[in-house]
């Protein structure tokens, strides 16, 4: 268990709610959800979510903590923004999603074998990298993020797709050695450290 | 038409020998003709797209974009910020308005691009090539460039979810969204009417990392547009025209189907319409070829 999960139960031993209100891209808004599963039945991947939108709100007010930071459901979001537009209350779920994705991953609670789990923080490293996507290296490490014979099996049914986007000019392999990025590369690091730095001391300070 | 201006925010997905790259040269294109001008905001970032929630946070999102806004106020002021690709437009207009209406967000936020010697106000506006051609120019005004109208093809307007979702363009619904219908009659071609799969999902960045159940929406918005009697899909994002197009080969090993359908961009018809070659189109990017419209660019 990491240190700041360990943490943050002691701190809202008593409220799961209050810790998502405090911690959870706008998590205030959980309360305001009516169980009315508008979200639910608008979600393209709908049947694949253990926990539909309305459930996972619920859960967090009944305080299922482990249930709801655990689940691969939020990872199911495809950030259609369907919800978002038919919710009658007008919750930003697809952010709230989001996230609880975020949180689950930084207590280190969310599902280690999830493939968007994987893939979401690999597209994060490549692009806060050079500050640009590099999509061949991004695709090569999605192909082998479940190590290498699966990445070679992976490799060969992706090969038709990878061949037609270089023939057509639309993929390089010249991104392996360089590619494109930002020029103030470093810049662009402390800015995001210090965002993060600054969010870090904020969930800190609150007192609920 | 006096010349228009505006700050130009291209993304990855654009960029030489990327995976949106013949967007980019169609956009260029397409510009040419409307006399549009437009001025990249120097040293883009990524804006971290709508899977980078998991690694980056909030702050450390809106900050990626700030970065870009910031550098547009620097470079090129007083102009729209003006992106191609939905997701692009999407974080960076979301930045916008939460930077504008909660002040401490925006502290924070100017906190953290301080590091690199910036600063962001914020209170420009941030929007989508389909809003600049619908709003500043209008369908009237870009039907008068058509040199060679679009007849005889009949094309499903495939909106897809970020550029009609949560923001979409003015005066549109969320549910059935007409403009791209409208600029497919305005090149003088034939949108599919009442196309049902128009803003259904194809699975976005999920596509990589769920294919089965991304793929079983893909083959929904194809069939649909078959069904329709399209010869080829119209859409205006670069990551529903990659999912749309290039999985149609395993698609059809899944499904039995025999899909391959051209998939362009609405600035590669408006390019091809407006007298453009082949390669001007960017029509020598796609991989399923569009024949009928490189017919019309040939002539």
């Amino acid at each position: 268990m990491s240190n700041l999960n360990t943490q943050m139960i002691e701190k809202y031993r008593n409220s799961f709610l209050r810790e998502v209100e405090a911690n959870v891209e706008e998590g205030e808004w959980v309360k305001m959800c009516m169980q009315c599963g508008v979200c639910s039945g608008s979600c393209p991947f709908g049947p694949h979510w253990e926990h539909p939108p309305q459930e996972i709100f619920m859960m967090i007010r009944a305080g299922k903590r482990d249930d709801v930071l655990t689940s691969d459901s939020m990872w199911m979001c495809t950030s259609c923004y369907n919800c978002i537009v038919r919710c009658p209350r007008g919750l930003p779920i697809t952010h709230i999603m989001h996230g609880l994705a975020h949180y689950a991953h930084r207590l280190g609670l969310a599902p280690k074998e999830n493939p968007t789990h994987k893939f979401a923080i690999k597209f994060w490293d490549n692009l806060t990298r050079t500050g640009r996507v590099n999509e061949l290296k991004l695709g090569l490490a999605l192909y082998f993020m479940n190590g290498f014979s699966e990445g070679i099996k992976t490799s060969l049914k992706m090969k038709d797709i990878g061949l037609g986007m270089w023939k057509t000019k639309r993929l390089s392999p010249m991104e392996i050695v360089g590619g494109h990025k930002c020029k103030d590369v470093s810049g662009l690091h402390k800015i995001l450290a210090k965002a993060r730095e600054i969010e870090e001391s904020k969930a800190q300070k609150f007192s609920g | 038409m006096a010349k228009k201006e505006y700050s130009f925010y291209p993304g990855c997905s654009s960029q030489k020998a990327a995976s949106a790259s013949n967007y980019q040269t169609s956009v260029l294109t397409m510009c040419e003709t409307l006399d549009v001008q437009l001025n990249e905001i120097p040293d883009w970032n990524c804006c971290s797209a709508s899977i980078g929630y998991a690694g980056g946070g909030e702050l450390p999102r809106l900050a990626l974009s700030a970065r870009n806004i910031a550098l547009s106020e620097q470079a090129n002021p007083g102009q729209d910020i003006v992106a191609t690709c939905a997701a692009c437009w999407l974080a960076t207009k979301e930045t916008q308005e939460r930077l504008h209406d909660d002040s401490s967000l925006m502290e924070e936020t100017n906190q953290a691009l301080a590091e690199a010697g910036l600063e962001v106000q914020a209170d420009g506006n941030i929007r989508h090539m389909v809003e600049v051609l619908i709003e500043d120019f209008g369908f009237d005004e870009l039907g008068k460039h058509v040199k060679k109208p679009l007849e005889g093809i009949k094309i499903a307007g495939y909106v897809g979810c970020q550029t009609n979702r949560p923001f979409g363009i003015a005066g549109e619904s969320f549910e059935n969204p007409m403009y791209l219908d409208k600029l497919v009659e305005t090149m003088g071609a034939d949108p599919v009417e009442n196309y049902d799969k128009k803003v259904q999902c194809c699975g976005g960045a999920l596509a990589f990392s769920e294919p089965d159940k991304s793929q079983a929406l893909i083959k929904e918005i194809i069939e649909a547009a078959y069904d329709g009697g399209a010869d080829m899909i119209v859409t205006p994002c670069p990551v529903c025209q990659m999912n749309v197009e290039v999985y149609q080969g395993q698609i059809n090993q899944k499904y039995n189907t025999k899909f391959e359908i051209p998939v362009v961009y609405y600035s590669q018809l408006m390019s091809v319409a407006y007298g453009a070659g082949v390669k001007e189109a960017g029509l020598d990017g796609q991989v399923i070829r569009a024949t009928k419209l490189e017919e019309i660019a040939r002539k």
